[in-house]
């Protein structure tokens, strides 16, 4: 998909503005945020458990190369297929190929962000294969032709009267006028209308929570069961993964699984965790009779040895978004790509160009929620803030905000200079502000005074206190 | 350059700079010692207490359960189950040995079927391998006695249990899976499929609010028998 990560300013404005996503966005509080503290509460080895999980990424990572080049040979030993991909481009005309060798017409696809990435669903499109998303999130934005807003909960912004819309649209072999007014009966439609997809579909597309080193598995986490079912019932399963989802071995998958889904959705444990090893066995009754993986890189590998290595050990489990105040007041489409939020602001602008996507790492308050919640204990403000140094080594960020941090450093390096002008600043913003005691608009601060007021300083400032107690 | 070595110079390039000369050593130890890291004590209780959790943690994760004193009780308690929810009595069945040696035919009503599922069952009974206490989840395995498709196709699911397989951690069912399949060089002989299973389907896809049965199945019963 292409981003407008560029526009995110006047997105976020559209979005504050827009009354139906603001009040999807508030089930997040409701549910998420609430449900993964009662979750992480009752396991007390909760944080001992962020520690080893950050322990065994952090291992991993920096023996990639080796665990990759193991991972390889353990999925060719179970008779798999393994495709390197360096970019997008490359993975997708190589799963078009494949699709292609089985003589696809309809391909079903578990929830990937991986393949969201690629942009896979359009070029699938073009080159006459049908692809069919059956998660329900995902398959209601497939027929709303959106992105997803969310990258646990796809469809979180779409409310269940645009689902029915979405539906009677679609699934015109029915008669219009029936009732579709409850989740349930929405769900069952789905689930009918995708069951036989499911049996029909040629080839399955699931992405991967995991790659196992030790055995070559591919993990996928779902709720829904429609991950199973996309690799079970086709002639081929192709996995999507990215080179950073690797860990060692099985028991390394189980350390980190006790803290996926009870970071993502507050649940003990996912209702289908499920591990994939080559195609079907001679003489097993059913399951795929090929199954490919594609590794794919697409500017991962550049974060290697760099401080932003970090971001590598991401599990995608969506706490940042649901704990992140900017996520919460703006969802995720104003990000303009596939990764919203605090990762998201840390992740596109390494996948897309940080001149693509210069405002996402100032899109936060700095308030670290989500480095607190993040169960990987990825130093996710530390990171943004990184970025927003290089918008200002690269001349990225714009020419009046890089005058007014130069300023700043001009000043804040000269004490005698700070201090006079601190104590000026705050006498006359206190003389002018005595009677209200806060201002309306301030000149050169009217994006800031928009949406609240500013406090006026009341009596001197911090430094002439300060030198006056000691 | 091939895309393969093109992404492994790169990788190696960035991490490999200082690393030990026997760093692959390092690795193929690492992998083959499958070393347990931190195991909640919730996970490490004792037997009877470990048959408790995961009870509870099943029927928290919406899954239904009978107790039966011996495995030749199952019959009737499957049949039972399917009496009191109105369901049908035509079940496809895994083909596994031991569940077909306890005593079906005193069923008579029950119309069985042993194979893969197909799209029409509406019901499925098969074995699992292991259970785990400390989330209440079911870890089948694929297998020409243990169809997957049993697993995710009918809306009613089935599986039968053994206090035995009852273990309390993750890992320990790992371990019970590297003793019961040794591969080549001894490493572990993986399935096709290992599907680990805590309650049935669901979705809060729309609105957040939760629904039941989403692609798989919208009941999982556990027959648990015990000794």
């Amino acid at each position: 998909m292409q981003p407008t990560s560029a526009t995110f300013k006047g997105n976020a404005t559209d979005a504050l503005a827009d009354a139906k996503l603001q009040k999807a966005l508030g089930h997040i509080k409701t549910g998420f945020i609430e449900r993964r503290r009662k979750a992480a509460d009752r396991l007390p080895e909760f944080e001992a458990l962020r520690d080893a999980a950050k322990a065994i990424k952090d291992h991993t990572l920096a023996h990639l190369d080796l665990y990759l080049e193991r991972f390889e040979a353990r999925v060719i030993a179970a008779g798999g297929q393994v495709h390197w991909c360096r970019d997008a481009a490359e993975a997708r005309t190589t799963i078009l190929e494949i699709c292609r060798a089985h003589d696809a017409r309809t391909v079903t696809k578990g929830k990937s962000m991986v393949a969201e990435e690629i942009g896979l669903n359009d070029y699938l499109e073009a080159n006459g294969v049908e692809p069919i998303e059956t998660d329900l999130g995902e398959y209601i934005i497939q027929l709303r032709h959106e992105p997803p807003s969310h990258i646990i909960a796809p469809a979180i912004h779409v409310n269940k009267e645009e689902v029915a819309d979405a539906f009677r649209a679609a699934h015109t072999h029915l008669p219009h006028e029936r009732v579709l007014d409850e989740a349930s009966t929405l769900l069952a439609e789905a689930r009918k209308i995708l069951r036989e997809k499911f049996v029909a579909a040629d080839v399955g597309i699931t992405g991967a929570n995991f790659l196992i080193a030790e055995t070559g598995s591919t993990v996928i986490v779902t709720n829904e069961g429609n991950g199973d079912l996309t690799q079970t019932l086709p002639k081929a399963h192709i996995v999507l993964g990215s080179i950073e989802k690797v860990v060692p071995t099985l028991e390394d998958a189980a350390t980190i699984l006790r803290l996926l889904a009870r970071s993502a959705t507050g649940q003990e444990f996912s209702v289908y965790t499920t591990f994939s090893t080559g195609p079907r066995r001679a003489e097993d009754p059913d399951g795929p009779g090929a199954f490919h993986v594609v590794i794919l890189d697409n500017g991962r590998s550049r974060m290697l040895g760099t401080e932003f290595q970090e971001m590598l050990r991401c599990i995608r489990c969506g706490a940042c978004l649901n704990h992140c105040p900017v996520y919460g007041a703006i969802g995720g489409h104003a990000y303009g790509w596939v990764y919203p939020g605090p990762m998201g602001a840390v992740l596109t602008p390494w996948l897309v160009g940080l001149e693509q996507a210069r405002d996402l790492p100032n899109a936060s308050t700095f308030c670290g929620k989500c480095e607190a919640v993040c169960p990987m204990r990825i130093p996710l403000p530390k990171l943004m803030r990184r970025l927003r140094e290089e918008e200002y080594e690269r001349k990225l960020s714009p020419p009046a905000s890089r005058w007014a941090v130069s300023l700043w450093a001009f000043v804040a390096r000269r004490p005698a200079l700070y201090r006079l002008g601190a104590s000026f600043t705050a006498r006359l913003l206190g003389a002018l502000g005595r009677r209200s005691g806060r201002f309306r608009s301030l000149p050169l601060a009217k994006a800031w005074t928009a949406g609240r007021d500013f406090p006026a300083p009341e009596g001197r400032s911090f430094q002439s206190l300060w030198a006056e107690r000691r | 350059m091939s895309a393969r070595e093109d992404m492994l110079s790169r990788i190696r390039g960035a991490v490999g700079k200082g690393r030990a000369a026997d760093a692959g050593h390092t690795v193929d130890a690492r992998l083959a010692a499958h070393r347990m890291n931190l195991i909640p004590a919730r996970g490490q209780l004792a037997p009877d207490a470990k048959i408790k959790l995961f009870e509870t943690m099943a029927r928290e994760a919406s899954a239904t359960l009978t107790r039966v004193p011996l495995p030749s009780d199952v019959p009737e308690a499957i049949a039972q189950f399917l009496k009191s929810e109105n369901l049908p009595s035509r079940v496809a069945m895994a083909p596994d040995p031991w569940l077909g040696s306890l005593g079906w035919e005193r069923q008579p009503l029950l119309a069985i079927r042993r194979g893969r599922a197909e799209p029409s069952d509406e019901v499925g009974v098969t074995v699992a391998f292991s259970a785990i206490a400390e989330t209440g989840t079911l870890m089948l395995l694929s297998g020409p006695d243990t169809p997957t498709t049993l697993n995710l196709l009918p809306e009613t699911h089935i599986v039968v249990l053994r206090e035995s397989q009852v273990v309390g951690a993750y890992e320990e069912a790992w371990a019970r899976l590297r003793e019961a399949r040794v591969g080549e060089g001894g490493a572990v002989a993986m399935p096709r499929t290992v599907n680990f299973i805590t309650g049935p389907s669901r979705s809060a896809d729309i609105e957040q609010q939760l629904q039941m049965g989403a692609h798989g199945p919208r009941r999982l019963h556990i027959v648990l028998v015990e000794g």
